[in-house]
């Protein structure tokens, strides 16, 4: 049984407001506000003096649901948001994440698709654990689960991982990366980038240098000197993306840069595409809105790798962001359980949760300060991500048009509503947001994998007890 | 005063205050009867997990005097190496009823999260904190440097005086050390002008933000600076073998020679000027015996000054606000 989705006086990427129906998986109408077809079996939302309220409407009889969404010429219509960098955890770390949780908060943050990094125990790094993670993601349902495969064995750096029959297996891999490693052998690197040519594949790497940041804990510069805690230079990172784009251009292949943070790493890579190297950035929200002076509170939410950097390394990204050197933001949701975070500086783990933040933190960092349009938020947040993923293809791709026919992966957001970023009352399974207690622009009402609503009225539709229609009545 | 956890939070006012009690403190302990009855009923845990006796005992010693109860609480293997989270030991030292924890950690921060995380309601007191801070370290040393300097060899007179004008150079590892970090600050805020002196791979990146000046050049420091006091830095000896945590200098001959302190260039010092260390010496590597034991080297005395000051910093964290809580809260 289908439901088909009216969405009355949305804006497609932002702009002039529209009727769209979502049916049968599609996009099946795209047309001027009040043109939608009213099938007779549509119910009206529940209270028409609140713009944006959504209630399922019920029509048994005919096996055919019509839900109306009011968009109030508000709310914005994005395509389905894409995540190129998520960690979630399981196999191996349930206590933190497992792959129904992520994939979960994810919905609840506008994503139809996750890239679900390597680091897992055991490593996703040979076809059979990738074929598991794929599987849980599809028996979970919230969004589409794309393993990252792991470049090197275990993430040892030492051998290459069977890379093809990753690409071969039922998960399709296409994004290689030991992230959280950096693969730093520079015969490896070149390697790992030339045989996935082969099928079109791309490494994703964590640009670390080793040997420059052994017991690194934050930023290196002046809040290091200050607090005490050891620092972690900016040339790590700059180094190896200056080695890799070189490396890239030599063997003709696709590099990708995983969470670049610094402003000479912007400079990097918009130097290497100025020469047509085929590289792609992201960044993180976080590397967009907090900076390292983060750390004097010693509070451990704030410990991440690569490090919160300083106010002028922000401002690098968002230029970069803005003028195109960097093609992505990825959220590097990285869950953790209260343990590893609520003790010491440097017994704590690394890495924050950003899943359910991430649009909030980029209409806050580039649109509201009006350096970048809604449509270039589909850009970063959809488009190049499926892209480089490969998954932005086929009936069932991701990143595409707003237009008739198009797969129905699509998220509603209402731009004009705020909330305050709560960790406990977040979907993800863990609390170590970097932003509790701030208030951020941006609420994801709904979200549609191939038309079925994976979140409605802002919350996930169904969830661990299966009370499917728990969003009945909600308001927006 | 609520805690004592980093001289950066210390006001020229609460750090003279610090110094003029620690003075009150000292002339106690010359008396045969050397203990008050000030903290009677207080008990202070000292917990330490880092090995550090010269460290503890003083604390030890300064609360007993004092006649607090004294509960000696030895972490070894801290939640860095999975024991007992500082968390768990945190609401283990509250439900004891602790008044006062002095704490010893070899991670950065540690006694900021005793203070502010919630788990417990003692007074944090830092012992030293990793690479950051130790500001009863430096307290003692501003206590010396003081009567040494400013009171001619006495206390006497010397009380609400700062070290306005006096210039003092700290030599050595800077990078890992939590004594510089600590006497930087408060030597700054006391008037004092600071110098550091080390080997550039021994100096942190952002060292130039810090309110003090910078040498490369022990010997040129002596020429051009002439310091009132030196200050030398232990150095360990690991940092000069390879790895990240070393090959910082070739040899420590190469640095004993750079930046020893020996007979040579203590000739050179101005006539009044002291010799200082915090201890423990590494004799031949940053100061030579003759340096060590010489007549102008207040080291032995910076240990007994350790306890007054300690006492001090006790007394105004947990007495100090029963009899003028205006004066203190600023603290």
């Amino acid at each position: 049984m289908t439901t088909t989705y009216i969405l009355r006086g949305v804006r497609p990427l932002g702009g002039e407001p529209a009727d769209v129906v979502l049916s049968g998986g599609q996009i099946a109408y795209v047309g001027a506000p009040g043109t939608a077809p009213r099938p007779a079996t549509a119910s009206p939302s529940g209270d028409p003096s609140v713009a944006g309220t959504a209630g399922p409407g019920s029509s048994s009889d005919t096996g055919t649901d019509v839900v109306e969404i009011d968009g109030g010429n508000r709310l914005v219509l994005l395509p389905g948001l894409v995540d190129l960098h998520t960690h979630l955890r399981e196999p191996g770390r349930e206590d933190a994440e497992t792959v129904y949780s992520g994939t979960r908060a994810a919905a609840a943050g506008g994503f139809t698709a996750v890239h679900a990094m390597a680091n897992t125990t055991p490593t996703q790094d040979t076809a059979g654990v990738v074929e598991q993670v794929w599987r849980l993601g599809r028996d979970a349902g919230w969004v589409d689960v794309r393993p990252v495969g792991a470049v090197t064995v275990g993430l040892g750096g030492e051998r290459l991982a069977e890379l093809g029959a990753m690409a071969d297996s039922a998960a399709a891999v296409r994004v290689f990366s030991d992230d959280g490693k950096c693969v730093h052998d520079p015969v490896l690197m070149r390697r790992a980038l030339e045989y996935v040519k082969a099928f079109d594949g791309v490494v994703a790497q964590h640009a670390q240098e080793p040997r420059l940041t052994e017991g690194a804990q934050m930023n290196e510069g002046v809040v290091s000197a200050e607090v005490g805690l050891a620092g972690w230079p900016a040339v790590a990172e700059e180094s190896i993306i200056a080695r890799d784009v070189l490396l890239a251009e030599h063997v003709g292949s696709r590099l990708h840069v995983c969470h670049l943070s610094t402003a000479r790493s912007v400079e990097i890579v918009r130097w290497a595409k100025s020469r047509g190297v085929e590289v792609t950035a992201e960044v993180t929200p976080h590397h967009l809105l907090l900076t390292d002076e983060r750390a004097r509170s010693y509070d451990a939410r704030f410990k991440v790798n690569p490090p919160l950097r300083t106010r002028a390394d922000v401002e690098a990204v968002r230029e970069g962001l803005a003028d195109g050197t960097i093609d992505v933001v990825a959220t590097d949701h990285a869950p953790h359980p209260v343990e590893d975070k609520d003790c010491e500086w440097a017994a704590a783990a690394f890495g924050m949760t950003g899943l359910e933040t991430a649009l909030s933190v980029v209409q806050a960092t580039m649109v509201d300060t009006g350096r970048m349009s809604w449509a270039d938020v589909a850009r970063v947040l959809s488009q190049a991500p499926a892209r480089i993923g490969r998954i932005d293809g086929g009936v069932q791709g991701h990143g595409r048009p707003l237009e008739v026919g198009e797969p129905a992966n699509v998220t509603l957001v209402d731009p004009s509503r705020s909330r305050t970023v709560r960790g406990v009352e977040q979907v993800t399974a863990s609390a170590n947001t970097p932003l509790e207690g701030m208030e951020l622009p941006g609420v994801v009402v709904a979200t549609f994998l191939r038309g079925r609503a994976t979140v409605l009225g802002g919350v996930p539709v169904g969830g661990e007890l299966g009370r499917v229609g728990e969003t009945e009545g909600v308001l927006l | 005063m609520r805690h004592l956890l980093s001289t950066a939070d210390l006001a020229k006012d609460d750090a003279v205050l610090l110094l003029d009690t620690a003075a009150q403190m000292a002339a106690t302990q010359a008396r045969e009867m050397k203990k008050l009855p000030t903290l009677r009923g207080r008990t202070v845990v000292n917990l330490f997990y880092e090995d550090s006796t010269r460290t503890r005992i003083s604390f030890e010693t300064a609360a007993k005097r004092l006649s607090a109860d004294v509960i000696n609480f030895s972490a070894k293997g801290s939640s860095v190496s999975k024991g007992e989270s500082l968390k768990d030991t945190a609401l283990t030292l509250h439900a004891m009823g602790a008044d006062a924890v002095v704490v010893r950690h070899q991670a950065s921060g540690a006694p900021h999260m005793l203070a502010h995380a919630g788990w417990l309601d003692a007074a944090v007191l830092n012992a030293g904190d990793g690479m950051h801070q130790h500001p009863t370290q430096a307290l003692l040393d501003a206590f010396t440097i003081r009567r040494h300097l400013v009171g001619g060899g006495s206390d006497a007179g010397t009380e609400g005086t700062d070290l306005a004008g006096l210039r003092v150079a700290i030599v050595g590892d800077v990078l890992h050390s939590r004594v510089a970090r600590s006497n930087v600050h408060l030597l700054h805020t006391l008037g004092a002008h600071v110098t550091l002196v080390a080997p550039p791979t021994l100096l942190p990146v952002g060292v130039e933000t810090w309110p003090c000046d910078v040498s490369y050049h022990l010997d040129e420091t002596i020429e051009q600076a002439s310091p009132d006091a030196v200050m030398m830095l232990r150095v360990q000896r690991e940092r000069m073998s390879g790895g990240a945590g070393g090959a910082f200098f070739p040899s420590a001959q190469e640095y004993s020679r750079k930046f020893g302190l020996g007979s040579q260039r203590l000739a050179r010092l101005p006539r009044h000027a002291i010799v200082m260390h915090p201890g423990p010496m590494n004799r031949g590597l940053e100061i030579s015996a003759d340096a060590a034991d010489h007549p102008r080297s207040v080291i032995v005395e910076q240990v007994a000054n350790g306890i007054a000051v300690r006492m001090a910093s006790l007394y105004l964290l947990l007495a100090g606000s029963d009899d003028a809580p205006d004066e203190r809260t600023s603290l």
